[in-house]
């Protein structure tokens, strides 16, 4: 601890000063960081040194002792190590930034928080709504909704694509519709310890250790994606990716392998991906349970295979699809299991 | 007379911002803002009936899944369908979790940190409640936190995860779970009752259920110390929260957890004496709402932005039962039910800062021991959704109680499509704006003669005594 000299070493920085500000969102982000699995969330954090300055959920202060926290981090009194952004920034109605007005100062979101961006070492949106404008700017996005520094999957947003914190790193989307609350957790504690840089990110401003998987890894359908057998309605156990909207394949995040809310995830309660981890993902252009097909072939394949393999392999697989895992596909439960070999596994 | 505008209001979910006009040290009128808007009912128009079970969710991160009840009730009634009993009792589950954990929260997280603050350093409880309730550092954000988590980790087998889950159907929920997963259900809430019985009550849940009235809580309170219940009680009792935040003394609930024949809490209006909800009553007034139109049942209702409206003075329309405001939540629900302890505080001192904070820690007493019944009714292997056909043109109005209170979706599909969608959230009925003829809303009336100024909670204990919820109260 504190020994940079040893390569691998932490350099830790107390206190990380630590804002949270919620701009247009449901607070959904926030409410999943204290579903961390952490035996003390607060003390876990203060444990690699992050201080919390503020939050909106947790902290006493109140009213005008709020915005003079805010006013001592412009003024550099108070460090501000870690701005954190739940929720979309609105600039509507008609660029005035009213449809959300900071409670108690009257100044729209929107400024407080470029403002406070300017001043912060990090600056992160916690959540798809502070990352690209998530469901916040779906349908024709009356707000004019947009993220810290994207708009759906164009660079921009608040604070402009070559924004970068006086930490040298632009935006850190930890995307998720919500996110989950290791996604928060291990990125703050990464930047306390001095071990996050640029290149812990993907091109979309994501950190790498959740952004680099897919949701398919650790699927516990992958045993009906293999073969095909697939789901037809709500409830039945085959894979959700041919006719109800499954994006697993295709989206970035590991909940099938870090799992959610004491062992789930989306596709463990039956619902599809949908996702929310992705720019744009509130107007995929089809209704969310169904699979967009072009000639009954899926539009959305797996991000790196060629369309033709894809199809070969469909048709290979299903027609070798056991019984066993056709059956079950299209039931709630098991209805064949796995038969006892009577030999030993070779 | 002096004006103040108290916000940003934090330890409520999202954004509020209350003016009050202030004379001879105590309220003389008050004004309930909320100064966000983000549209979902503009955002669901011209959508997939369906879509709106992934946007209802995310109006809220804490009454998530109540926003999913509602939207696949809605659903359900446009269809004709009745979820498959197992689906019934696995979204009960998954609600009543929701809202246990949401009564929880409220009460350590928002409501109790106040009375550590610097400005009760002389009250003789004013150590007990530094060490146990101060926001962040007190003991019990260590000790209640793991346990809500613990607690919510039963949404993984119930509906995959929380907050925003997509597993809530129509027809039930899109996940059977198996006999291994009914008997880890069991034990999560068995292990969360003990946690309540030893910390939150020291007593079991049966005998809070079953304090009958006003005089009965005074003695229990008093036969030994009453974990963290007891230690809210006691300061109440010094502080006199039983006189502040009085209410407008008419209570309703849309009626919560069906059961095969009926709702385990039914829906009505209490005023003294029992009623019965006639929802085509409801209207929402926009009169001070910076909104274009006119007052309107939900069914008809429209929502449409208009900042420059000169009365306007929040984002939140003015939800009214048969023209009158109506107070919402646990306190509601606990009178409407019948619940003599809530009857007999109603009866006495009305809603209050008090009688809010005893009713949800009451419910929480009366709900776990029926959700432990709920789990062991299921059955393993019967269908746990079932399937309907969306009509092409068609309505349907889900009406559900999330912990804070009455939540409606009023759902037409025309041509396949969602051709209007218009949600009246707990909190809109709480902390409506005033209404055409001037009647304020309930908070705006509860806050009337609260002592205010410098160094005075008196305003925080009535605001959350509510528990409001801002973001889903204007969505």
């Amino acid at each position: 601890m504190n020994g940079a000299q040893e390569p691998g070493f932490f350099e830790m920085k107390a206190p990380f000063n630590l804002l949270w500000l919620q701009s247009a969102g449901c607070g959904g982000c926030s409410m999943s960081l204290l579903c961390s699995g952490a035996r003390d969330l607060i003390g876990a954090l203060e444990a690699v040194g992050i201080r919390i300055l503020w939050h909106p959920s947790l902290s006493e202060a109140s009213g005008a002792e709020v915005t003079r926290i805010f006013e001592q981090c412009l003024s550099g009194e108070v460090a501000l190590d870690a701005l954190c952004v739940e929720g979309a920034l609105l600039r509507g109605p008609r660029g005035t930034g009213r449809f959300h007005r900071h409670a108690g100062s009257g100044v729209p979101m929107a400024e407080w928080v470029m403002k406070l961006a300017g001043v912060a070492r990090h600056t992160l949106a916690v959540g798809s709504c502070a990352a690209w404008g998530g469901v916040a700017a779906a349908g024709e996005n009356h707000t004019d909704a947009c993220g810290l520094q994207y708009e759906g999957d164009q660079p921009g947003g608040l604070l402009g694509a070559g924004w970068k914190g006086r930490g040298g790193l632009p935006v850190i989307n930890i995307a998720g519709c919500p996110c989950h609350p290791d996604w928060i957790t291990e990125t703050l504690a990464a930047l306390a310890l001095g071990a996050f840089g640029a290149k812990d990110l993907d091109s979309l401003g994501r950190p790498r250790f959740f952004a680099d998987h897919l949701v398919h890894h650790g699927c516990t359908r992958n045993e009906y994606y293999e073969f095909k057998a697939s789901a037809h309605k709500p409830s039945d156990l085959g894979c959700l990716m041919e006719n109800l909207g499954c994006k697993g394949t295709q989206a970035h995040a590991d909940c099938n392998i870090r799992l959610w809310s004491g062992g789930g995830s989306c596709a463990r309660g039956g619902a599809p991906c949908i996702s929310c981890t992705e720019p744009g993902f509130e107007e995929p252009g089809h209704p969310f349970h169904e699979t967009p097909k072009l000639a009954g072939i899926p539009i959305g394949l797996p991000t790196d295979m060629p369309k033709a393999w894809f199809v070969a392999l469909a048709a290979l697989s299903k027609s070798a699809t056991p019984k066993r895992v056709r059956d079950n596909a299209v039931a709630d439960h098991q209805v064949v299991v796995p038969p006892v070999k009577k030999t030993g596994l070779k | 007379m002096t004006r103040i505008v108290v916000g940003p209001f934090n330890r409520v979910e999202g954004d509020l911002e209350v003016t009050l006009e202030v004379k001879d040290g105590v309220v003389a009128e008050a004004w309930a803002g909320s100064p966000l808007y983000r549209g979902f009912e503009q955002i669901l128009r011209g959508k997939h009936p369906m879509d709106a079970l992934m946007f209802a969710p995310r109006i809220c991160g804490i009454c998530s899944v109540s926003q999913s009840m509602a939207a696949a009730a809605a659903l359900a009634d446009a269809m004709g369908l009745a979820p498959a009993p197992n689906g019934r009792i696995t979204r009960n589950l998954a609600h009543a979790v929701e809202n246990v954990a949401d009564h929880f929260t409220h009460f350590y997280l928002f409501f109790m940190p106040d009375f550590a603050r610097a400005e009760y350093a002389a009250r003789a409880w004013h150590a007990r409640a530094v060490e146990r309730f101060r926001a962040v550092r007190g003991s019990a954000a260590a000790d209640v936190l793991p346990s809500r988590t613990a607690f919510l980790g039963a949404m993984g087998t119930l509906v995959g995860k929380w907050p925003h889950s997509l597993a809530i159907q129509p027809g039930g929920v899109a996940r059977a779970l198996e006999a291994s997963e009914k008997i880890r259900l069991f034990g999560l809430l068995r292990d969360f009752r003990r946690h309540a019985e030893t910390v939150l009550f020291n007593d079991a849940l049966e005998a809070v259920a079953a304090l009958d009235s006003a005089a009965a809580l005074v003695r229990w309170a008093a036969e030994r110390p009453r974990g963290d219940f007891g230690a809210f009680l006691e300061i109440a009792d010094d502080l006199a929260l039983a006189r502040l935040g009085r209410g407008v003394d008419r209570f309703m609930c849309y009626g919560n957890y069906p059961q095969a024949e009926s709702q385990f809490l039914p829906g009505g209006v209490w005023d003294g004496q029992l009623r019965a909800l006639d929802a085509q009553a409801i209207a929402e007034d926009i009169s001070h709402a910076w909104l274009d139109g006119e007052t309107r049942h939900p069914a008809q209702g429209v929502t449409r932005p208009q900042d420059e409206k000169a009365a306007g003075y929040t984002w939140c329309k003015a939800p009214r039962l048969a023209g009158l405001p109506m107070e919402t939540g646990a306190l509601a629900r606990q009178a409407v039910a019948g619940h003599p302890l809530a009857r007999d505080l109603v009866a006495g001192e009305g809603a209050n800062v008090r009688s809010r904070v005893v009713a949800r820690l009451l419910e929480i007493a009366v709900i776990l021991p029926e959700m432990e019944r709920w789990a062991q009714q299921l059955v393993p292997g019967e269908p746990f959704c079932a399937q309907g056909e969306l009509p092409q043109e068609g309505a349907g109005v889900g009406l559900v109680e999330a912990a804070r209170g009455s939540l409606g979706h009023w759902l037409r599909i025309e041509g396949g499509r969602i051709a209007n969608y218009q949600i009246v959230s707990p909190t809109t009925w709480n902390f409506s704006p005033r209404d055409a003829d001037g009647t304020p809303g309930p908070l705006e009336q509860a806050l009337v003669g609260t002592p205010a100024g410098e160094g005075n909670l008196a305003v925080q204990h009535v605001v959350r005594s509510f528990d409001p919820c801002m973001v889903c109260t204007v969505h």
